[in-house]
């Protein structure tokens, strides 16, 4: 019966050859090298749940009073959007499911790619010939987080309406253009013209959705079409790629994967609560909470801009740096180039021009290793400064000791870092060394 | 009831039987390693998967059943063990049920020759042209030129051009405080030690120009800044609600019960923590801001009714590059 | 007979050490039967409150005093006019007796038991007429007009939820443990550095909205399941990377192979 189908379909498309080579496609099975898959798989229940979703949310900002099963709430103004919301969780039968498991999949979609990455980092897989591959990757992993604000604040509730403002003071501290590009995006000054959630909307469920399908696309014909690097083994060589193929083998191990990842998604969708918008209530201009947060991917941005001292940089009456661009674009932007730059940057200073398809261990590229623990090391610190008030509040630690006391471990810890890291991979690696020779020595004798 | 009895042998037949492989007619070299069979992986298998349909099923029931409380729980852990199930069994297959294969291939490898050749191809199509230079600027020049012409209706967006609207808010002089409902607030009413959120009557509220937080200190504890006399009668005092750090609502008031042993009074924004001095004009205290909180002018008027005595000090919310190069209007 | 009581009383109170810290442990007075409720509350006042309180509740403040002037132990504002509400709540919370003056109150397992709360407030009370023991009926209140008012003057620095949070110098409770005559008198005085809203500014029929949504957060509306903590994404973040990576991480392990040397 399968060959009847499958020589149908080679007379109508000529596909029988390139589909063999695909079903025979060879896969190292380490098992790192899954990890890229978890994020595909938690960007297409994204997709999935996502495409539900649109079916019930409106995208107006139209003010409207809100007659609906939450108590709380009954009688008070709203948006149609945060009402959409509300109505989705509370009142469509398992859209609360859907929402949850939306949102999750959103976490866990960029905690994957950051997991990701950072195996490629420490691998060296980003060398050439798949520098081009690396770049796609790091220009999905921004894409996301933008997509996830933009994702969050659609809900118009207290919780994400605070941190569009701060968006919106992020956009507004750009020297010389700020005011203008704010002005662009938004529609007027903030909250914006009525249009402006609409573009949010479209912003959300199509141009990002797109851009992030096709730079997938891309990637993953990329790495198709390079072949999976592997790890030097006893057997592997730069020249042959070695592992189990695509069918039988690592079918059922990538399916499995995939359900597993969503199989987590919808667990966690139904049991642990997220983003509770109800209990937020809905987002006006003059409200605000305390202990408000923007999700996890966005927590070192936070951190950034709390920690930053207060002041801006003037030239006369010329405001040339308000002070959110410190935290909200040069940060992000340093890292950003960090992490764009460095496969050229390795290149240059080790001037290692040639083909990679094997990879490190991170022991055995020392400075890489350690400057990528330093550089995590920076980003998380300054992610942890951003929680310093729930320290505070858990812990019953002086917030304004926490802030003082990041400005400064936020340089010195990373320094200490580089310099350990250094040291053990080098101190590994000279024991290795050691017991090879003795491996030897005992050999001849 | 021999109908009945079919169904029972043939399903009996499905479950534990264990077939033989057809044959597949003349012998060829096999391309998938033979390994022995596992049954009990088998088993394992099938009994994952009806596990998962039995979930599914379970989860289509609870969807039906409107009265369940925990809706939302029992959806999750329906599809999610389904899901796992699933997850499990094509961990098994693979692991146990699909044959060891390690093959290998050829790692990809640049293609020198027809990367010439493809240099080569442009470069003699070009060999007709003999202004070859002019033509790349004109062509240049119209591609550019098409692409600026292709982005300029963005502009249409929003007031790119104009940012003075930034500085424009619902203020003037005259205009009367409202609460949240839309009550005036009157002087004799501000009392010490509280807060109040107020607004433009007859105003849109949900712009940043609008909130205010009014709260009340002891006219002899005021340093206002110069030229500031007469902005806070009876030592009542208003600022904008919103933060010149990244525009979140200044909710906070901190107000000591016992001004020797306590901090000073000050608005707080729960964003960063800026911390503002309602005493000093609004001075920043701590925090990230780098611009103090602006002050509305007050005075009172008919009736006792607190009205504006003119626009605020500077613009109000977040800073942009104009923002210290004039009033708010 | 009564004098001779009043005298030998009067002698106790003498010869015992005046004033003793928060941190020791206190013994239960057994007051002779007879003794009025206001002068065991004096009796109590004077051993625990009155370095602090001054020796009839006038206040000890230190003078020429500027800004906040430092740390210093023997401070405290007069309790003339602050009334039975105030002392009710100070004591049964335990924020009162306080270490150092000028330290945020912390909620203490009670100092006093419910007898010598009850003689310290009548004593207090007696020193003027000030804010009664609330009387709150949260049951007949509204939680959608509680909320609102929570949200405009509350949830800034105590959460939307209630769930606490920091202020500057502060850190605004949670308020899960507290009750609703508790809710009532600290939004009448505004201790610490709290603000306060009079009955001009909140109406006791808004109080018991008010109360009754403070009663809503303790437990919440948590349709989406475990509710890890409703402070929303810092939890969150936890429960991807600690749950759901390491799980994830877990399964990729388990599907695919280790390196062989």
């Amino acid at each position: 019966m399968i060959r009847g189908l499958v020589h149908r379909l080679d007379e109508r498309t000529a596909s029988s050859p390139f589909l063999k080579k695909a079903l025979r496609y060879v896969f190292p099975d380490h098992w790192s090298f899954l990890l890229g898959e978890v994020a595909l798989y938690a960007f297409i229940v994204l997709v999935a749940t996502g495409i539900y979703l649109t079916f019930f949310f409106v995208p107006s900002t139209n003010v409207v009073v809100y007659h609906g099963e939450y108590a709380p709430l009954q009688g008070q103004e709203m948006t149609e959007a945060y009402r959409s919301v509300l109505d989705i969780s509370l009142r469509v039968k398992a859209g609360l499911l859907i929402r949850q498991t939306h949102h999750w999949a959103a976490n866990v979609f960029v905690a994957a790619i950051v997991i990701h990455m950072i195996r490629i980092f420490f691998t060296g897989a980003f060398r050439k010939p798949r520098e081009l591959t690396y770049l796609i990757g790091v220009l999905m992993l921004f894409l996301a987080l933008l997509e996830g604000y933009v994702g969050y604040s659609l809900a118009d509730d207290l919780l994400s309406g605070m941190g569009l403002a701060i968006g919106y003071s992020v956009a507004l501290s750009l020297p010389f253009i700020g005011a203008n590009l704010a002005l662009l995006i938004w529609g007027a000054p903030f909250p914006g013209d009525p249009s402006f959630w609409p573009r949010m909307y479209i912003a959300h469920v199509l141009i990002f959705p797109v851009l992030i399908g096709t730079l997938l696309t891309a990637h993953l014909v990329l790495v198709a079409s390079r072949h999976h690097t592997q790890f030097r083994e006893r057997w592997t060589t730069e020249r042959r790629v070695r592992g189990t193929p695509m069918f039988p083998g690592q079918a059922p191990r990538s399916l499995g994967l995939m359900a597993a990842v969503a199989a987590l998604l919808f667990l966690l969708g139904g049991l642990v609560q997220i983003n509770p918008i109800w209990l937020w209530g809905p987002y006006h201009v003059s409200d605000a909470t305390n202990g408000a947060q923007p999700d996890w991917y966005l927590g070192w941005l936070i951190g950034a801009l709390r920690l930053t001292p207060g002041f801006d940089v003037t030239i006369g009456d010329y405001t040339l740096v308000p002070n959110p661009f410190w935290g909200g674009v040069l940060f992000p932007l340093i890292v950003f180039f960090f992490l764009v730059s460095w496969p050229f940057l390795e290149r240059r200073v080790t001037g290692d021009r040639a083909f990679h398809n094997l990879l490190d261990r991170p022991r055995d590229a020392p400075w890489r290793t350690a400057i990528g623990a330093a550089f995590v090391t920076w980003v998380f610190l300054v992610f942890l400064a951003g929680a310093a008030d729930r320290a505070s509040v858990f812990f019953g630690l002086s917030y304004t000791a926490q802030i003082w006391a990041f400005r400064v471990l936020i340089w010195v810890i990373p320094i200490l870092v580089l310099f350990a890291t250094k040291r053990a991979c080098d101190e590994l690696l000279r024991i290795e060394r050691a017991e090879t020779v003795r491996h030897a020595a005992e050999a001849e004798t | 009831m021999s109908r009945a009895r079919d169904w029972f042998v043939s399903a009996a037949v499905l479950v534990l039987g264990r077939g033989k492989k057809r044959p597949r007619g003349p012998e060829r070299e096999r391309i998938v390693p033979l390994e022995p069979p596992s049954p009990r992986a088998e088993l394992a298998v099938v009994g994952l998967l009806f596990a998962a349909a039995l979930f599914a099923v379970a989860f289509i029931v609870v969807y039906a059943l409107d009265r369940l409380p925990h809706q939302t729980q029992l959806l999750g852990v329906a599809l999610g063990l389904s899901l796992a199930c699933l997850a499990a069994a094509f961990i098994v297959v693979a692991k146990r049920l699909v044959p060891e294969e390690q093959l290998e291939e050829d790692y990809t490898v640049a293609h020198p020759a027809a990367s010439d050749e493809i240099a080569q191809l442009v470069d003699e199509s070009s060999d007709r042209l003999t202004r070859k230079r002019l033509i790349v600027v004109a062509a240049g020049a119209a591609g550019s030129a098409l692409g600026l012409a292709a982005i300029t209706p963005a502009l249409s967006l929003g007031p790119a051009l104009d940012p003075s609207v930034l500085r424009r808010t619902p203020w003037e002089a005259g205009r009367r405080l409202v609460d949240q409902r839309g009550r005036p607030l009157r002087a004799d009413d501000i009392e010490f030690k509280t807060f109040y959120t107020a607004f433009p009557e007859r105003a849109d509220r949900e712009e940043m120009g609008a909130p205010l937080v009014v709260v009340r200190l002891d006219p002899a504890a005021l340093a206002l800044p110069q030229g500031r006399d007469g902005w806070a009668p009876a030592g009542i005092l208003a600022y904008s609600k919103i933060c010149t750090h990244a525009g979140c609502a200044v909710a906070l008031f901190r107000t000591p019960l016992f001004p020797p042993a306590e901090p000073k009074p000050a608005l707080v924004c729960p964003c960063h923590y800026s911390t503002f001095d309602p005493a000093a004009g609004g001075a920043v205290l701590f925090g990230p801001a780098g611009r103090p909180l602006p002050q509305l002018p007050l005075r009172i008027g008919y009736g006792g009714v607190l009205e504006a005595a003119g626009n605020f000090s500077g613009p109000v919310g977040p800073a942009w590059w104009g923002v210290r190069m004039g009033e708010a209007t | 007979m009564r004098r001779a009581v009043l005298f030998g009383l009067a002698l106790l109170m003498l010869a015992l050490p005046a004033g003793t810290s928060a941190q020791e442990p206190k013994t239960s007075i057994e007051f002779p039967p007879g003794v009025p409720l206001v002068r065991q509350g004096f009796y109590l006042y004077s051993q625990n409150c009155a370095s602090c309180h001054g020796d009839r509740g006038e206040g000890v403040v230190p003078p020429d005093i500027q800004e906040a002037p430092g740390p210093s132990t023997a401070m405290g504002p007069a309790l003339a006019g602050v009334g039975a509400g105030a002392a009710d709540f100070y004591l049964r919370t335990g924020y009162m007796p306080l270490e150092k003056a000028g330290d945020q109150p912390t909620r203490n397992p009670n100092f006093f038991d419910d007898h010598e709360i009850d003689a310290l407030i009548a004593y207090v009370a007696s020193l003027g007429p000030g804010l009664p023991i609330p009387d709150p009926h949260p049951e007949n209140g509204d939680p959608s007009e509680g909320l609102a008012l929570f949200r405009e003057h509350c949830a800034g620095c105590h959460q939307i939820v209630a769930q606490g949070g920091y202020v500057t110098g502060a850190i605004p409770p949670p308020l899960g443990r507290s009750t609703p005559v508790q809710i009532a008198e600290a939004v009448r005085i505004g201790p610490f550095v709290m603000p306060r809203f009079s009955e001009k500014r909140i109406s006791d029929s808004e109080l018991d909205s008010l109360i009754a949504y403070v009663q809503y957060a303790k437990s919440p509306n948590d349709a989406g399941g475990w509710s890890i903590g409703h402070v929303g994404p810092v939890p969150e973040g936890m429960v991807t990377w600690f749950l759901a990576a390491t799980v994830l991480v877990g399964t990729c392990v388990l599907i695919g192979k280790r390196l062989r040397r």
